[in-house]
């Protein structure tokens, strides 16, 4: 059984009188383990797609189960408890809240489990340890570089240790020196802690980083 | 879990200018509530004060109040000869049938006169009341000689020992003032019952006052003296009368306090509404990250809601400071059952303060309590294209 195994999965969006198709018949696995970049043009349902495995949105029809959920089903609130223990997401922008530091922001999912202030600090510290930032945990969002901001962001998204690390075009906002270094860093965190990463990214020098890239055009998909 | 506190405050704190302008408009509700609350609060303690539970009115039966009220010669003597009333330390009965008018003298500032109570007592009277000279003597027996309460000496013209007083076609020369324990009789103007009786009302006391042996014989001595077909007068305890006379104004005083303070706070509950709108709008995509990372829907109402209660709290405290310098600042007002000034002081005590800052408190719940379920109700997947 794959980590993620999406079924038949039609999801349209209707706006005042237009309904937009985005998948008609979406089928697909993802193995636990894997490191997949998802490319794709504009409008081509790659964020629909994260959002719909993050439990965000739902699927018009068809089942999405991830790590054995049945995530299409579930309540706002048991979503609320599942994500906060199974899924890391990052967004191509706006991650950090800018009030608090990069050390607090990183701890916010870590409020979620049950873990005392001390071992909160100590995961925060090997957190930013890994995306290499130790030297940055009191400095707040406005002190650091766009690079420095998604690598914290994606720091939150493994501290508390996810099933599954979603992240929509994190490199979107850098440069191309510190997009290469993010793609980086999650082929580490592939090869090292063997986290499962799904990365929408339009950079296709970056996604040959991944393990296997998806294509997805008019919500088809095509390896 | 929750979502920080300090998320909130520092939130607030990057936002000075509207957190201050919507706490100052919680503040100034608050200061006025504590102001008013602090008038009926000064008004009721300094009546409350002015009555012992040791000491007994005896009125004319129906009179509601002194002025109403007449005690014939005959019947102040028989009540005088009740053995449960107390002696003082040259053994005589501590009790004072006392004559009551009200009349008016000069003010101190500006033109006009105002009423004040003129109280003519005996010499058991300041054993009985609890009265002590401030400065001067005694009037003495036989003499047209008066003292004046504390409260009065300040507000009217011609209250300095040696300065002589006019009214009821005579002159009176003050000798004394004296103090009451903070009681309404610092607003009295005193003198001897025989004195005052002739120019008056005549051969008649309006009441007559005295201290009980052993307090628990209230209900006796009521029984006694209201069971005496001869007397045809009734008793009160002297605290549960000057409380009686308090309740009226005291009702209104809070009653305003409470209808000025509730249009007052609509505006200020709209000034809060209006912020936390603005912070919960201004603050989307943060509030997306932390339904994204697996906050519960219900913590993102608690942060919201904890962020409006702080920014009242703060408006609560600065509404006490504001109000509080209040606190002691003598005013007047008629006593409407004798139609006579009181002087009292406004009272601003610990718990207004806490009432004040709960009501803040209610403020800024009701005021956050929509905003907040905005950023509850917030879908990530809308809140961020
Ligand atoms: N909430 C929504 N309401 C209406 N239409 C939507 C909504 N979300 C997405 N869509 C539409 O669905 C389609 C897929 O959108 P999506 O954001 O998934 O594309 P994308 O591949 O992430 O594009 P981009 O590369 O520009 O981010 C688009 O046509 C978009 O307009
Ligand atoms: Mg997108």
């Amino acid at each position: 059984m794959a980590l993620v195994e999406v079924r038949n999965v039609h999801k349209s969006f209707q706006r005042d009188s237009q309904v937009i198709e985005v998948f008609e018949n979406l089928t697909l696995d993802i193995a636990a383990g894997s490191f997949t970049a998802l490319m794709g043009p504009s409008g081509s349902g790659k964020s629909t797609f994260l959002n719909l495995l993050a439990g965000l949105d739902r699927p018009t029809s068809g089942t999405i189960t991830v790590a054995g959920a049945a995530v299409n089903t579930m309540s706002p609130s048991a979503l609320a408890k599942w994500r906060a223990r199974h899924i890391g997401f990052v967004f191509q922008s706006y991650n950090l809240l800018p009030v608090l530091t990069a050390a607090q922001n990183v701890e916010l999912p870590l409020l979620l489990a049950p873990l005392s202030k001390k071992e909160r600090a100590e995961r925060v510290r090997i957190a930013l340890g890994v995306v290499g930032l130790e030297d940055r945990m009191v400095h707040y969002p406005r002190q650091l570089s766009g690079g420095q901001e998604q690598r914290v962001a994606i720091a939150r998204a493994i501290v508390s240790d996810p099933t599954l690390t979603l992240l929509d075009e994190p490199t979107g906002q850098l440069d191309k020196k510190s997009a290469q270094e993010v793609l980086t860093l999650l082929q580490r965190l592939n090869d090292e802690f063997h986290k499962t990463i799904i990365v929408v990214t339009h950079d296709a020098h970056a996604a040959e980083k991944a393990k296997q890239v998806l294509h997805l055009d008019k919500g088809v998909l095509a390896a | 879990m929750k979502i920080p506190l300090v998320y909130n405050l520092r939130s607030i704190a990057h936002r000075p200018v509207s957190t201050a302008m919507t706490a100052l408009g919680l503040a100034l509700v608050v200061a006025v509530f504590v102001a008013m609350l602090a008038l009926a609060g000064g008004f009721r303690a300094t009546l409350a004060r002015t009555g012992s539970p040791d000491n007994v009115v005896v009125l004319r039966r129906g009179a509601t109040s002194e002025m109403e009220s007449g005690v014939p010669r005959e019947s102040a003597r028989l009540i005088a000869a009740d053995p449960r009333i107390a002696s003082g330390a040259d053994a005589r009965p501590l009790v004072s049938p006392e004559v009551f008018v009200v009349i008016n003298i000069p003010r101190a500032v500006g033109e006009g006169v105002n009423n004040v109570v003129a109280r003519g007592v005996n010499d058991e009277a300041f054993a009985v009341r609890n009265i002590h000279l401030v400065a001067g003597r005694k009037f003495a027996s036989g003499r047209s000689e008066i003292i004046l309460g504390k409260k009065i000496v300040p507000r009217f013209a011609h209250t300095a020992i040696g300065d002589t007083l006019r009214f009821a076609n005579r002159d009176w020369i003050v000798v004394g003032h004296f103090a009451a324990a903070g009681s309404a009789l610092e607003s009295e103007i005193w003198g001897e019952n025989e004195q005052f009786m002739p120019v008056f009302r005549g051969e008649v006391f309006q009441s007559v006052i005295f201290r009980l042996r052993d307090p628990a014989a209230f209900d006796e001595v009521k029984r006694a003296l209201e069971g005496d077909q001869r007397l045809q007068v009734q008793a009160q305890r002297e605290s549960a009368f000057y409380a009686g006379q308090s309740t009226v104004l005291t009702r209104i005083l809070t009653f305003l306090a409470i209808m000025i303070t509730s249009v007052m706070a609509v505006g200020a509950v709209f000034g809060a509404v209006n912020t936390m709108y603005a912070a919960v709008s201004s603050r989307t995509p943060e509030i997306a990250v932390l339904l994204t990372l697996g906050f519960a829907p219900r913590s993102v109402l608690a942060s919201f809601l904890s962020e409006s209660v702080a920014i009242a709290l703060l408006g609560g405290v600065a509404g006490g400071l504001l109000a509080l310098p209040i606190n002691g600042i003598v005013t007047s007002t008629t006593n409407w059952n004798s139609f006579s000034e009181v002087a009292f002081a406004f009272r601003v005590t610990p718990g207004l303060l806490v009432g004040g800052v709960i009501f803040a408190v209610v403020m800024g719940l009701v005021g956050g309590f929509f905003p907040a379920w905005r950023a509850a109700r917030l879908q990530v997947v809308q809140a961020l294209r």
